[in-house]
This record gives structure tokens, sequence and C-alpha cells, in this order.
């Protein structure tokens, strides 16, 4: 479905991404970690198509989508969120999903689709929204879940989560993880979601790669990740044991 | 006392009616300026075009008052394409200053065109119209059917920015630029729209001035510095701050020519402009940054 070859993206003389390569299959969820300014981010503005490749390939469903402008990547089915939400403010909050799920298609849908498809997102994320609720009042955990259904409603076959765990507490963080993984069931949506925290994201993803000064250090299945040593490096101290503790709870899950 | 009293009713409804006009010259230049975050400092010189166009179509070439109306509104709406495309958008992410002086450098230019082109004389699309007699007072219908059809123009652009989704994006990429293009809108459409609805908006305030003034080259100096104020006074960008300050602004004038001399009227309202500039610098309804 994705397909990353030698992807860099130089800043001046500073290389945030160094010939970085991954491929993801379709409905798999891909944890991408790594601490700040490990290039996670810029990664993910590549492939949003913020930011145009230095050199390297990103061939979406059999297309080469680097370089295009971010309102085309959308059109093609790529959908993402911030880790710092950012709703339209004046609008409701029906307004702003059904706003990306009509241009997010490129206004090929009828109105009326694009309200019920808007409605259907909210409806899949559990965010309770009256026909003219706006959006001041809604707390951290809302703002995430609007940001999310805004992401659904574009329709995406790919689905770009940006800190989705960022601000919440340890109870939400469980119900976006759980929330993350019905999306998947429910609409077979591809999903790489980057964190900086790794403990909740374990539980859910498929594959995980960790990178770090703009390369790839491990890459694997979440817990052989977890037990490579140069992750444990990188995750220094608390977040290390947390780590641990993540990965054998999940091994217990899965023997259930 | 009964007849002072009848004639200060007539001015203020002179006012409200100078005040509806008013109010759709400053929505056009809101518009532009809450979607494009640039002030077309030549937005009265775009309507002079219109009152041009009006003029030569119905004067040079005979045709009928509505269809040189609509081809005024084509006419300046493609002008403000243009003036988007030749001009805004290559300083699109220069300084606000540079912005300001390609748009008043545009004012110099189209005055310096219109008057090589036109010559100074003032001309007149010479439609007279009839006054509606209230007892004692008398209001033209020029003002009348101005006022209304700017009335209804501004409720149809209400109802087009509220209930459709290309009206949406444009109230909402004000709010945040850089995400509409994540949810796949493409930033440029939308301001090639907003400059044609802003241009149309300018045609539709020529053809209701033609039928009230005269038409030569420095038209636009007439009602771009005061429309311009609306905006700033009404907080730039917001438009139903600029809907009342349009009307603020229209009784100032029209009182104060009453009571003293019709310049002393813009000499109230300039007053009464910066005073408030002193008291609210954003505007009667402007954000706090």
């Amino acid at each position: 479905m994705l397909e990353v070859q030698g992807l860099t993206k130089k800043f001046g003389g500073f290389t945030a991404v160094d010939a970085i390569s991954f491929d993801l299959g379709e409905g798999e969820i891909l944890g991408l970690i790594g601490p700040n300014g490990s290039g996670k981010s810029t990664t993910f503005n590549l492939v949003a198509g913020l930011y145009a490749p230095t050199a390297g390939s990103i061939r979406f469903q059999g297309r080469e989508i680097g370089g295009l402008k971010p309102a085309q990547v959308c059109h093609a089915g790529i959908g993402r969120t911030f880790q710092i939400p950012r709703p339209f403010r004046k609008l409701t909050i029906l307004e702003n999903v059904a706003l990306s799920a009509f241009y997010g298609q490129n206004g090929k849908v009828s109105r009326a689709t694009a309200w019920k498809q808007a409605e259907e997102a909210l409806n899949l994320i559990g965010l309770p929204y009256a026909n003219d609720a706006g959006i001041d009042g809604l707390g951290a955990a809302a703002l995430k879940k609007l940001e999310l259904a805004r992401a659904l409603a574009t329709q995406p076959r790919l689905l770009l989560a940006d800190e989705s765990l960022g601000g919440l507490d340890e109870a939400e963080m469980e119900q976006a993880a759980d929330m993350l993984k019905n999306i998947r069931r429910e609409k077979n949506i591809t999903i790489i979601w980057v964190e900086h925290i790794m403990g909740v994201l374990m539980r859910v993803v498929d594959r995980c790669i960790v990178l770090d000064h703009g390369e790839i250090i491990a890459a694997g299945l979440p817990h052989e990740v977890a037990r490579n040593p140069q992750v444990v490096e990188v995750y220094l101290g608390s977040d290390a044991d947390d780590l641990q503790a993540q990965t054998s709870q999940r091994a217990g899950e899965g023997a259930r | 006392m009964e007849i002072f009293d009848i004639f200060l009713l007539e001015t203020v409804l002179n006012g409200v009616l100078f005040g509806g006009v008013l109010a759709l010259l400053a929505l056009g230049l809101n518009l532009i300026f809450g979607v494009i975050d640039v002030v077309w400092i030549c937005y009265a010189e775009l309507m002079m075009i219109g009152m041009y166009t009006v003029f030569y179509l119905t004067k040079t070439f005979g045709w009928n008052l509505f269809a040189a109306f609509a081809a005024a509104i084509v006419i300046v709406s493609v002008l403000g394409v243009l003036l988007h495309v030749l001009v805004i958008r290559p300083v699109l992410d220069s300084e606000p200053i540079n912005q300001l002086l390609v748009t008043g450098g545009m004012l110099t230019f189209m005055q310096a065109a219109a008057t090589l082109a036109f010559g100074i004389e003032f001309r007149n699309v010479g439609v007279s119209m009839p006054s509606l007699v209230l007892g004692e007072i008398s209001l033209p219908w020029s003002r009348i059917s101005a006022a209304l059809t700017a009335l209804v123009a501004m409720v149809l652009l209400w109802l087009f920015l509220k209930k459709t989704y290309l009206g949406t994006a444009i109230r909402a990429i004000s709010q945040d630029r850089g995400i509409m293009p994540l949810v796949g809108v493409s930033p440029a459409r939308i301001y090639l729209t907003t400059s044609a609805i802003g241009g149309a908006l300018a045609g539709l305030g020529a053809c209701l001035l033609v039928l009230q003034y005269d038409v030569h080259p420095a038209i636009g100096l007439s009602f771009g510095p005061l429309t311009f104020m609306v905006c700033v006074l009404g907080g730039l960008g917001n438009m139903l701050g600029g809907f009342i300050a349009a009307f603020i602004f229209a009784q100032l004038i029209s009182i104060g020519g009453f009571y003293f001399h019709i310049e002393w009227g813009y000499v109230m309202a300039f007053a009464f402009f910066i005073v408030m500039m002193f008291v609210r610098p954003q505007g009667i309804l402007g954000g706090k940054s």
C-alpha cells in the first residue's frame, strides 16, 4: 500500500530524515516512534505533502506521491491528524468534519453525502455533536477525537495519526488506542501512528519503526523492538522500563 | 419645531439608506481581507471602472441599463481575479507593508489610466428617478433601491457563506491557512473565488452609486478611504462589525451635514474614527490581537 524508498529531507546542511525505507501492507498499523527531533514529524510531513523530499520516493497504492501538494495527497486517500488539534473555531463540530468530507474528496461527493459521512465519522469516533454545537468548551480528549473524525471524513485509505495521545491522561490514552484499533477493524484503514512516548502504542501496533537522528535504528514486532539495545539506549530511564512493562503486558494479553 | 423634526427624520432615513450602500462596499473589502489577508486599497477604483462601464455601455452603446449593470458586475469581477493573479499573488508571502504598497500603487495606476482613457470630465448616466414622498419627507428612489439591493446582496452572501461548502471554507480559511490543504482544500482556488466575489461586490457597488453620483477618474477617493475606515472601525475582516460601523458612519455624515454643512459631516465622521482608534484600536468587533 505504501512503499517508502531512500526518503531523505535536508534543511540546509541539516539532514532531518536520512535515506529511510519502509513499507506498509493494507490494513496494517505501523508505529513510528523515536525521541523528539528524531525525524518522525518530518517523515509524516513528507508523506502528507507538506514538504517535498530532497531525495527518495514515496509510492502510495502504486503511484508516486512524493512532492505532491497536501491537497492532492489528501485527494489521493491519505488523511492526517495534528499533534495539536487545529479545528476551525468559528465553525460547528459538524461543519468542521463536513468540510473535510466534502473537500477531502475533492468536492466530488454531493452535499448530503458529505454531511452523512461527517456524521458517520463522528459516530465511529464517539464524539457527541448537536446540530449547532461549537468547538468552545471541548476538552483535550474531545479535540483529539474531532481531529480524528476530520481525518476519517476525508475517506482515507491511509491514516496518519500524529501523537494522538499527547496531553491525554492514562484512561483517555487507553481509549484513544482502542479507537484506532476500532477504526482499522470497522473501516480497514491502514494507519501510521507517530508517538514519542511508546507505552500504549506498543499494545496496538502490528509493527514498529524506531527513528533516531533521522535514521531507522530498529524495525520489527513491538516486543522485538522493545528489547533492541539501541532502542533501550535511546529511551534511557523510565521510558525504557515503562516500555518493557507495556510489552510484557501485551504478551500476556496475547496468551489469553 | 414640528417641521424641524420632520427634516431631521428625513436626514436620519437618508443616513440609513447611505449606510446600506456603505455596508455593501465594506463587505467586499472585509471579505477579501478576511480570506486573503490583503487589503485592496484600490477597491474603490475597481468600482470607478464599473461605473464607467455602465456609463459607456448605456450612453455610447445604447445598452439597456440592467444589461449594463450585469456587464459591469462581470467585468469588475474579472478585474478582481486579474488583480489577485497579477498583483496580489506574487506578494502573498511578503511583508504587509509591501502588499499595501502594491495595491496602493494600483490605485494611482488605475486613476491615471482612467484619466488617460476617459478624460477628467464628470459623466452621468442621466437616469433620473422620482422620489418617494411621504408627507413632508421625500426620499429619492435611487437611494432606496440602492439600499434595498445592497441589503438583498448582503443576505444572499450571508446565505452563501453559511449554507455552502465553498462558503464554509471561505469562513474557515481565515482561521487557519495551514490546515486547509490537509483537509483537501486548495487555498489558491479559494483565493481566486473570493477575489471574484469581492470584485463582483465592487461591481454591484458601482451600479448602485452610478445612479446617484457622477463618475470621474477620482471618484474612488470619495469612497475608498471611507470604506476602508468603516472596515477598520468595525474590526478589519469582521463582516458584522463592518455592517454596524457603516451605519454609524453614515449617520454621522448625514446628521453632521444636517446641523452644519455636508463637509462637516465628513469631518465629524473622521474625528469620531480617530477617537475610536485610541479607544478601541482593534475595532468595534475586532479580535484581541
